[in-house]
């Protein structure tokens, strides 16, 4: 097939035709899917918020469940596509693999998503996005998520058909950039993940259409978060990607070490598979033996991975800048970083939500004895509002900014107001994590219509406390959709509305990268001339370690007063 | 020159890693190994370790048993369900069915002593979730878990379910009566 490869004339990257319509197709679906998400959110919020109580129960855990599927599944999964066609065929300039099999996917992940949304909608598969057996939702609820899932992976596919392809038609020298093999785990990861989540959702839809009579619970449970956890760190790896993508074109930022980020990226790959474990630590049937091993990806080896990224992504900025002449103190290279660039704010907002809240959270919740503390409780939502949402939805928010003006060719509308949504967004959704672990840590249940428990036999009360959470729970969620439907508004306000932009010269041939100077090579070769020091990354990293401590013992603490257990 | 373009030096698996970093690592790795030793120290010294002790089962073996365990420890009834509360002989075996959308019976136990106490679901997953403590523990059809528990205060606790199991979820709360 033959096509075109324009260069952008504002960043000197370059879009292959058919890649660059796909990934404006897949981003444009995945904001329509965090349009239906985020209203869903909204009525979540507005129901769990014990002074409104919005909804009926019924209605609430059927929007609920739409809720995680339109967020977790449809949002990212759509959003992903665009990011991996972009990091395979525009960072390397080459054209797409197999475009039409791209349209394919495409559509498929289009249609499952209709189909499942379909079968949410019409009230019989509120099962959550856990669909827990032996609670059954319709067959075409298991369905739809099946042919997402056969997009997706067909889009994987088509990532390393093209890494195949610019290998071969040379369109670069080397290696390939850092954040393609970023973008390449996260694919690697996703085969896995989507392979395991095969092997369970297709029994599933067996079994809800009668050819299957019986799905062991805990068997269930264990082979589903080989697909639910894995999908996350599909997310970690593709939003820390962009982490180094946005440091790397807002300040031309350059990896402290390449060696070091890459073999954080394949630490990865290579414990993932056992993500599924820390769901399954207050379950029966699990020897505690497996449950250590295998507690935070064995041995912590995943948390070591991302606590190297959480030290050279700012490592990285702080060299750039130190280059530039910001120089002084500790932090006047943070200081005068473009706080009024949404791609730079809402990436930093990402990044140091992701760790303190989400990571330290992460860690302690996936604790083998601490989980008893968390598990099943509005804790558990808490933690991953903080890495999914903050982390990675704020990470997609953020270089959104970048890629309305490069690859939709239009200027950004009401440039005030986009400076004010990653904030708006990515510091109350940051306060909602923290007041959901609030509550969470008192005990309330998530997924939980009343926490009254009208029509229960017995009374309990919450402690005040807990309510005063929630309370908070309502204020910030309200907040944190504002936030999110300012940006859609934005972003789909820009598309219609924007100044169009110059789309740059199109030529009928890739452009190659150029190879790298050998003189910049043989200075860092000898080290000092260089390399920088990042003091001040130093002392925000020495910050996290202290806090991340601290948090751990004193649930050690907590968990020491409780009744004994053995 | 960046993270977006090859790497500038061709051999870059070569290059050497600056001190800091290496410090970083090596401290980030330490606090791994901690993490995981924190969890083998508490199994060997903790007090709060969820037991391993399960068996496969099926509702109605589970039922039966824990139907013949409040036929013969019932002390009284409550509620104007007459929920039966039933003594569990201290250091003995104590059943708790999990059900749409009850916990079944209500217990009673005393202070400082150990009991067995044998959880399973007869329906959907169901999740164990005692308040005020705040211990929360997944509850499985075809699972029968036996969890130790030595109770440390007296006073009336409440079981909330915390695994969603459907429209009657937020009813489904259960009691234990603490001597």
């Amino acid at each position: 097939m033959s096509t075109t490869y324009r260069t952008c004339p504002a960043s000197g990257l370059q879009f292959e035709n058919q890649a660059e319509k796909l990934m404006r197709w897949n981003a444009v679906v995945g904001v329509l899917w965090l349009l239906v998400g985020g209203i869903t959110a909204l009525l979540v919020i507005l129901t769990r918020w014990p002074a409104i109580k919005l909804l009926p129960a019924d209605q609430f855990y059927m929007i609920l469940t739409a809720h995680g599927i339109d967020m977790i599944i449809m949002w990212i999964l759509h959003f992903e596509m665009a990011v991996l066609y972009f990091a395979s065929s525009t960072l390397l300039r080459c054209r797409l693999a197999t475009p039409k099999l791209a349209w394919v996917a495409f559509v498929l992940m289009v249609v499952g998503g209709i189909m499942c949304n379909v079968a949410i909608f019409q009230g019989e598969s509120s099962v959550m996005f856990t669909s827990y057996v032996p609670m059954q939702a319709a067959p075409h609820f298991y369905l739809g998520i099946i042919l997402v899932a056969v997009g997706a992976l067909i889009g994987c596919g088509i990532f390393f058909g093209t890494l195949v392809v610019a290998k071969k038609e040379q369109t670069y020298t080397g290696s390939i950039p850092l954040v393609t093999f970023g973008a390449m785990t996260a694919a690697i990861i996703a085969v896995f993940t989507i392979a395991a989540g095969a092997s369970i959702l297709l029994p599933t839809f067996f079994w809800s259409v009668g050819l299957i009579k019986e799905i062991d619970a805990e068997l269930y449970r264990m082979v589903w978060w080989a697909l639910g956890h894995s999908s996350q760190q599909v997310n970690v790896a593709a939003h820390v990607s962009i982490w180094y993508l946005i440091a790397a074109v807002v300040f031309g930022a350059k990896p402290l070490s390449e060696k070091v980020s890459r073999f954080a990226f394949l630490l990865y790959i290579l414990f993932l598979q056992l993500a599924s474990a820390h769901h399954l630590l207050s379950d029966p049937g699990m020897s505690a033996e497996w449950k250590v091993l295998n507690t935070s990806y064995f041995m912590y080896f995943a948390v070591l991975a991302s606590m190297i990224h959480g030290f050279t992504v700012p490592g990285a900025i702080e060299a750039a800048q130190r280059k530039k002449g910001f120089t002084n103190g500790l932090f006047e290279w943070l200081r005068k970083a473009p706080w009024g660039n949404p791609v730079f704010s809402g990436m930093f907002i990402s990044l140091v939500g992701f760790g303190f809240l989400g990571g330290i959270s992460g860690v302690v919740l996936g604790t083998e004895q601490i989980n008893m503390l968390m598990h099943n409780t509005f804790y558990v939502p808490g933690h991953f509002h903080a890495t999914v949402v903050v982390g990675t939805t704020l990470a997609f928010m953020s270089i959104t900014y970048l890629l309305v003006p490069l690859l939709f060719r239009r200027e950004m509308i009401l440039p005030k107001l986009c400076q004010i949504q990653p904030y708006l967004y990515g510091i109350s959704m940051s306060v909602l994590g923290l007041v959901m672990m609030g509550a969470g840590t008192l005990g309330v249940s998530r997924r939980h219509w009343d926490m009254a428990f009208s029509g229960a036999p017995f009374q309990y009360e919450w402690p005040g406390a807990a309510y005063l959470m929630m309370g908070l729970t309502g204020i910030f969620g309200v907040l944190a959709v504002l936030g999110g439907a300012l940006w859609i508004v934005l972003v789909v306000g820009s598309l219609l509305f924007g100044k169009k932009l110059e789309g740059g010269a199109v030529s009928d041939n890739p452009t190659p990268i150029p190879a790298a100077q050998p003189v910049a090579a043989s200075a860092s070769h000898t080290g000092s001339e260089e390399h920088v020091a990042v003091p001040g990354t130093v002392v925000l990293a020495s910050l996290l370690l202290v806090s991340f401590i601290l948090y751990y013992f004193v649930n050690w603490k907590y968990l020491s007063e409780v009744w004994l257990l053995s | 020159m960046s993270a977006i373009l090859p790497p500038s030096e061709r051999l870059w698996w070569k290059q050497p890693i600056d001190k800091t970093e290496w410090a970083w690592i090596g401290i980030a790795f330490i606090w791994a190994m901690t993490m995981f030793g924190m969890m083998i120290y508490w199994h060997i010294y903790g007090k709060q370790n969820l037991s391993n002790e399960a068996y496969k089962t099926t509702p109605e073996m589970f039922a039966a048993k824990a139907e013949k365990f409040i036929a013969e420890n019932t002390v009284r009834t409550e509620t104007d369900q007459n929920i039966p509360v039933v003594k569990v002989p201290a250091g003995g075996d104590g059943y708790l069915i999990a059900r749409l959308w009850n916990w079944y019976p209500i217990l009673e136990l005393e202070a400082g002593k150990q009991y067995k106490i044998h959880l399973s679901s007869m329906d959907y997953q169901h999740g164990f979730s005692l308040q005020p403590v705040n211990i929360n523990i997944q509850v499985l059809p075809g699972y029968e878990h036996v969890v130790k528990m030595t109770p440390t205060k007296s006073g009336t606790y409440s079981i909330v379910c915390n695994e969603y199991c459907g429209i009657g979820h937020h009813t489904m709360l259960g009691r234990i009566y603490v001597k």
